[in-house]
């Protein structure tokens, strides 16, 4: 008798845990204002992207055109992809001085890991994380990016 | 413990029957490759093999600087990529003997706990999810996604952060982080029990799980088994009681501790882990100290000449990370303990005499993540 007790009360108990899960489900289900799913290409335009979001490496240009870029290589000898190349020309300043002049600042995106350590070893601040994102393109040579803008200049560094 | 001589032949006996589970099949995390030599449905032996994700990061940090070989470490155990960069951090802070500030101590734990709780959470989902339960996976996600929205807001990124670097931490908090993460323990602290009335409860989720795959305790011990997976066998293994580091000693928490060793117990063993990792953040979330978030640690990281250990709890158990270094810039030998390969050898002895449809529970409860296995 006990033994068939025992048997009933665990099918009854089957059931109700059952039911406790099953309840929540449709607890769920019939409060659509619980529901947190974002519908992503749709919501482009409202969708919230932090301002630290590490989206890709963008060198700073003020109005003037001018970046901070020294192209001392510190980036590139941190960087531990060789995302970075950095080209430079020398060029010979009025009173005589030789002076390295940053050339092309290749940044590559496929290798990059979004490390920020080139962030950290800028000793200039001149380059930045933007919160950009959606980065694919058809042809893999479109990633390598040269990122100081044509015509650009040093920014000068002398105190007016 | 018997340890196997042999590996599985490649052909059947009669009466015997090998199958191969992965690398690639849905009830198998990532790309771990079974062999399992069956005799009807019993389970008779289990070879793991390795090697599908092997990527050599130890190899690797070799030509790579202290500081840029700490970002490989995010890609081993993703679900504890903090853990992971603290263990590296750590280290180098003992080799040059930084002081680390107290603010980035408190972030670092925060984020620490915030990060176990995630991947406890998707742990949970998961583990669901391989015995058939669909909707706890978008219960687990609900809160994980908050978690991985407040990372996202302060480290930058959402998996691979690499934002605790030797000397303190990358940048400071966002202004909203406290106020995010006192919603957020708010809220879970209400939706814990939605876990336990969805699973805990559940009487096929129980059956499948109760005295299923024990793992004893001297064999938990000779495997050097860690994290949950120890601690639901009994064994007191909480790097953050045993050895702390980062402030954990001021902290009040209990280290959880059960005795009877089955998947059920290694399941329970993660949910009151949830709960502590809450207690936890709320000590520290209204007492973070004001200062700087990084000690000033040199551009290129030269390790005086000599050996260092240092060893962390992830989620998943004791990483322990062990560098030689000759005084260059760069390690002459690093090697990383890592708790998922030791736990995986805890699978070919739990396995063993039970049913291939119990396999799947015993490697859900062991939240097996298959790139810290192969590094």
């Amino acid at each position: 008798m006990k033994a068939l007790f025992r048997y009933f009360s665990s099918i009854f108990s089957a059931f109700k845990s059952l039911w406790t899960g099953m309840r929540l489900t449709f607890y769920y289900l019939s409060h659509p204002k619980t529901i947190l799913t974002q519908q992503y290409p749709e919501n482009r335009k409202t969708l919230y992207i932090p301002e630290a979001f590490k989206g890709e490496v963008v060198l700073i240009h003020d109005e003037n055109n001018e970046h901070g870029c020294t192209a001392c290589r510190m980036c590139e000898m941190t960087c531990p992809n060789g995302t970075i190349k950095i080209t430079s020309i020398t060029e010979e300043t009025e009173d005589g001085k030789k002076k390295k002049i940053l050339d092309e600042w290749i940044y590559n995106l496929g290798m990059c890991t979004f490390c920020a350590q080139c962030i950290e070893a800028c000793p200039q601040n001149a380059i930045k994380m933007q919160n950009t994102f959606e980065h694919s393109v058809y042809d893999r040579k479109e990633l390598i990016k040269k990122l100081n803008h044509p015509g650009s200049k040093l920014k000068s560094t002398k105190k007016i | 413990m018997e340890i196997p001589k042999q590996l599985i032949p490649l052909e059947d006996t009669p009466g015997e029957f090998v199958i191969n589970v992965g690398p690639q099949h849905p009830s198998t995390h990532g790309v771990l490759h079974l062999r399992i030599k069956l005799d009807g449905e019993k389970i008779l032996e289990i070879e793991p093999h390795l090697g599908y994700i092997h990527r050599g990061i130890e190899k690797i940090s070799e030509s790579l600087g202290y500081r840029q070989s700490i970002y490989l470490t995010s890609r081993m155990d993703y679900l504890s990529a903090h853990m992971n960069n603290q263990a590296c951090s750590l280290l180098v802070e003992k080799g040059l003997q930084i002081e680390v500030p107290d603010r980035a101590k408190a972030i670092r734990i925060l984020m620490v706990e915030l990060q176990r709780l995630a991947s406890h959470q998707l742990w949970w989902g998961s583990a669901g999810l391989d015995m058939g339960a669909v909707s706890p996976f978008f219960f687990a996600f609900r809160e994980r996604e908050q978690i991985l929205e407040i990372f996202e807001e302060t480290c930058g990124t959402r998996l691979t952060m690499n934002y605790i670097t030797p000397g303190g931490v990358m940048n400071d908090l966002h202004p909203d982080f406290v106020k995010k993460v006192k919603a957020l323990i708010k809220q879970f602290k209400v939706n814990i029990h939605e876990y336990d009335k969805l699973l805990t409860g559940n009487i096929i989720f129980q059956k499948r799980t109760q005295n299923v795959g024990f793992l004893p305790r001297d064999l938990a011990i000779s495997l050097g088994a860690s994290g949950p997976v120890a601690r639901a066998s009994g064994i007191s293994c909480d790097i953050r009681k045993l050895h702390p580091y980062d402030g954990y000693e001021k902290l009040d928490f209990s280290e959880i501790v059960m005795d009877k060793g089955d998947s059920f117990t290694r399941y329970l063993v993660r949910i009151e882990e949830m709960k502590q990792s809450m207690h936890i953040i709320d000590q520290l979330i209204d007492n973070i100290p004001e200062g700087d978030y990084r000690a000033r640690v040199k551009g290129i990281i030269r390790l005086p000449e000599g050996e260092y250990y240092q060893r962390v709890e992830t989620a998943r158990g004791e990483l322990g990370v062990f560098v030689v270094s000759d005084g260059n810039k760069t390690p002459y030998r690093i090697k990383y303990r890592t708790p998922n390969f030791s736990n995986l050898g805890a699978l070919q002895y739990i396995a063993k005499d039970s049913k291939i449809g119990d396999l799947v529970a015993i490697m859900a409860t062991l939240d097996l993540i298959i790139p810290d296995i192969d590094r």
